[in-house]
């Protein structure tokens, strides 16, 4: 090759490799043929040197040994991995921009009883951070709201999309009840120890007498809608409304929830209520009564993992092990990041979970298929399944290892660019001009 | 069986007296990451009261060293920690913009269970810094984590002294907004720093004039002595045009041999921090907590090491201590650093920029035995920190140490023993102790 063709070559290389650095690159769409990677199907064990065929926004084959026909684009990932899209099942990504800049945190709306509250309302989907999470392999996440007692309905959402009727894989996924906390929550927390514990008492009674004062407005107006003739419609009322569809049975209800005290106060709030769906989440004590939830059959979304040990005599390994002692103990185990900015280092409170107990697979699970059976939609997405929503990721190695590298992240069945605004400031400034 | 057995192989090799604790071991057949030269593999380590003294094969035992058998284990130098708040009863005195006078060593409280925390994710020193409340805040302690040991021996012995500056979005809010003096913007907080060492080179030349007619000021004495480089200034910033401003104030001065510490932005001014000959010291990929860290990159670490610019990455957090070995190996995802430059950021760079780089930060004869032997590579997320060593006493031991390592138990602590804290991001722990300026509120809404 002369030396002009050669820098002409180099040349269309660099100018290619920047085009794919910009975020306006439109995302590859049609039918795709993921050709000779180790395919860890999560629902169906592991194939190497298989076949993924994507056909628009699904998955169509699954398995090895087929040619793709002509009118697939393949990719050849030889060497490579594939694995199901992470989903975190718990973070606060859409909803917050700047933690610290009030006007840009919609997770906290004020007042203690908000269940007409919705996630999916505030969503913005074009959240800085969305692209620099995506790209790191999280393609679903829970957005929830946090505040008060019963914060609204959190949503469930993949992180590619204009609007968030594009982006919901779940609108409405679960109603969010904060247990009321009867420890300290921080060092910033001085209260005294009467103050806590009166505090902690009038929380519980408040929502006590308001969750059954929704059932009975529920239960009132479900007898008017059943015979409405000769009878006087009851008021409306949009609060109450919010929580219908959770005495229905249609939507369950998230209770975030850490210390162990606490835990045994919402198990039993759990058997009061036996027509409705419970799942924990945060759960920092979860280890300490693991037989209990698992007798109750209610799913858990444990984290972070990745959090200092809740007492000062507990053992310094207990936050690593608390998804691998209910996983044990028979819990059905998801994990949370609980972030906004950093809810990309999900693989890596699984690695932690892995490292200290929780088998290998299990730990993927947990933020894979377990996260969409809690939710409810194992149909859809959570492993790489003949029919599922093509939601994967491409990786040179162990998923859930710190040093691994994401080099494709496809969500319903889009092949995206992976750039963020991380990745375009190192693209700015590594060979920066230093004179100027 | 097994941990009985490792329990008496190591049982014994804890001598603690009244001068700082000093103690012997030999390890064998580890995988030595030296950091300084070659890691090398099935190598012996000797540690002799308190410093590495061979590195090589079939060392024998000394009489009455004990021996550990180190197969398949990695040995690392003890990781430290060049931003912290660990083991400090106070950690912002935020009444004005400058405490220069006020010392960290003073408020050592050697019962936090976070230093034994921290050692168990192989953490040996800590640099115990002032809040970043105040444009010139108070001096920091560098700790050695002998845990279960007085305040006063957890005092690394002969560190160079050190002082916390802070500029930008924290002293800018706690004074200028929370209190109405300068400064309320990042052109005041310059004022601020040049008016205080105007003011301390007057005060050192009227008081060595006449020392009888100048009383003595303990808060210029300590400016000045930043001016005449007996203090490492490490800075609390964010934003590059910050940095800028404190690079041109520093060489208008000429102070040198300083830290920006978090400095997220420094990726934008690499070549001039490397010109200057400046220090960073920086999360691995905290951001969006607050404005200023909204334009950041976790590439920061891959682009300044690649404009040789001297980086430490640093925890300012007692969760993020505990692996801080995870922290360093995003340095490799982010940007490819090489795993043994990312293994500098978290042993022998810090170590650099604390200014004990010649007795600590890697495996080296002469050199102090703080060191821990981990399961499996470092920068892998399953590998384990098993026992860590510092001084060649061991103060840490996955299989043989007690679940409760509390020093210092309050039977009434119902409910402070019980905090739940959702960890793992940043919770400004920097602002401690400036309550008097927010309320409850807005501090839990910035810690989520």
């Amino acid at each position: 090759m002369n030396k002009r063709l050669f820098n002409l070559v180099l040349l269309c290389v660099a100018l290619i490799s920047t085009a794919a650095a910009q975020i306006t690159e439109k995302p590859g769409f049609g039918k795709f043929a993921l050709v000779g990677a180790t395919i860890h199907t999560v629902s169906d064990g592991t194939i190497q040197n298989g076949v993924i065929l994507i056909n628009g926004e699904r998955i169509e084959f699954v398995g090895s040994n087929v040619k793709p026909t002509a009118d697939y684009v393949v990719i050849d990932l030889t060497g490579k991995h594939v694995w199901p899209g992470m989903i975190d099942a718990g973070t606060s990504l859409g909803l917050v921009e700047i933690s610290a800049v009030p006007v840009t945190v919609d997770n906290a709306e004020v007042g203690n009883f908000n269940p007409n509250m919705r996630a999916f309302t505030a969503i913005n989907p074009n959240s800085a951070a969305i692209p620099v999470n995506r790209v790191e392999g999280v393609t679903t996440v829970i957005a929830e709201p946090t505040s008060g007692l019963i914060s609204g309905t959190a949503t469930l959402i993949d992180l590619f999309g204009y609007s968030p009727d594009s982006m919901a894989v779940k609108a409405d996924a679960a109603m969010v009840m904060n247990w009321p906390v009867s420890g300290r929550r921080g060092w910033f927390d001085q209260r005294t120890d009467e103050q806590l514990k009166e505090q902690f008492e009038t929380q519980l009674k408040e929502m006590r007498e308001t969750w059954n004062k929704a059932k009975f407005y529920h239960e009132m107006m479900s007898a008017f809608e059943a015979s409405p003739t000769g009878k006087t419609r009851p008021d409306k009322d949009q609060q109450m409304e919010g929580m219908r569809a959770v005495f229905r049975g249609a939507l369950p209800v998230m209770i975030r929830v850490d210390r162990e005290g606490d835990i045994r106060e919402a198990l039993k709030w759990v058997s009061d209520n036996p027509s409705v769906k419970f799942i924990f989440t945060s759960v920092a004590e979860g280890w300490r009564v693991a037989d209990e939830i698992a007798a109750a059959k209610v799913p858990v979304i444990v984290g972070p993992v990745l959090r200092l040990p809740s007492r000062g005599y507990d053992h310094y390994l207990r936050p690593y092990q608390n998804a691998g002692i209910l996983h044990k103990a028979g819990v059905l185990v998801a994990l949370r990041t609980g972030q906004m900015e950093n809810v990309r280092n999900l693989p890596f409170q699984a690695g932690y979970a892995a490292a200290y107990g929780m088998p290998y697979d299990e730990a993927v699970k947990a933020i894979t298929i377990n996260p969409a059976k809690i939710f409810g939609v194992d149909d859809r997405i959570g492993s790489i399944t003949k029919g599922k929503i093509a939601n994967l990721v491409v990786t040179n190695g162990d998923l859930l290892e710190t040093m691994t590298q994401v080099e494709k992240v496809f969500i319903r069945g889009r092949d995206l660019p992976l750039s963020s605004r991380q990745e375009q400031l190192y693209r700015q400034f590594i060979n920066r001009d230093a004179t100027n | 069986m097994r941990s009985i057995i490792l329990f008496t192989l190591t049982f014994g090799l804890t001598v603690s007296g009244i001068s700082q604790p000093k103690g012997s071991v030999l390890i064998k057949n580890a995988t030595v990451i030296t950091i300084t030269g070659e890691t090398l593999e099935n190598t012996d380590v000797l540690v002799q009261s308190g410093l590495f003294t061979r590195i090589g094969k079939n060392i024998a035992a000394p009489r009455g060293v004990d021996v550990l058998d180190a197969t398949g284990k990695f040995m690392l130098p003890g990781i430290i920690d060049a931003h912290s708040h660990l083991a400090l009863a106070s950690v912002n005195e935020a009444s004005s913009p400058v405490t220069a006078e006020v010392r960290m060593a003073d408020v050592v409280n050697a019962y936090d269970i976070g230093v034994y925390r921290a050692l168990a994710g192989g953490t040996t020193i800590s640099h115990a810094m002032h809040g970043s409340a105040n444009v010139i805040g108070g001096q920091g302690a560098t700790l050695k984590h002998h845990y279960g040991e007085t305040a006063e021996n957890l005092l690394m012995r002969n560190a160079p002294r050190t002082i916390k500056f802070a500029l930008g979005e924290n002293p800018t809010r706690v004074h200028g907004q929370g209190n109405s003096v300068v400064p309320r913007t990042r052109m005041g907080v310059e004022q601020v720093i040049r008016e205080h060492f105007d003011a301390a080179k007057d005060y050192k030349r009227r008081r060595a004039a006449a020392p009888n007619r100048v009383a003595k000021n303990e808060r210029l004495e300590v400016l000045a002595d930043i001016l005449d480089g007996k203090i490492l200034v490490h800075c609390h910033s964010y934003r590059a045009d910050e940095i800028l401003m404190l690079m041109r104030v520093f060489n208008e001065y000429g102070i040198k041999n300083y830290t920006f510490q978090h400095a997220n932005e420094a990726f934008k001014v690499a070549p001039e921090l490397a010109k200057n000959g400046a220090h960073t010291s920086i999360f691995a990929d905290w951001w969006a907590y607050k404005f200023e860290v909204y334009y950041s990159t976790s590439f920061n670490a891959a682009i300044l090491n690649k404009y040789g610019v001297i980086n430490s990455i640093n925890s300012d957090s007692e969760e993020l201590i505990r692996h801080l070995n995870h922290e360093a190996a995003k340095a490799v995802k982010y940007g490819g650093v090489s795993q043994q430059d990312a293994l500098k950021m978290i042993t022998i760079n810090p170590a650099i920029q604390l200014g004990i780089a010649s007795r600590v930060g890697s495996i080296e004869v002469g050199k102090e035995a703080d060191f821990a032997l981990w399961s499996a590579h470092p920068l892998s997320i399953y590998a384990i920190a098993e026992r860590t060593w510092v001084d060649g006493v061991k103060r840490f031991d996955m299989f043989t140490d007690r679940t409760d390592m509390r020093l210092r138990a309050n039977p009434n602590d119902k409910y402070e023993s019980s905090s739940i804290t959702e960890s793992g991001r940043h919770a400004d722990a920097c602002m401690k102790d400036v309550l008097d300026f927010f309320t409850m509120e807005t501090m839990e809404h910035s810690h989520e």
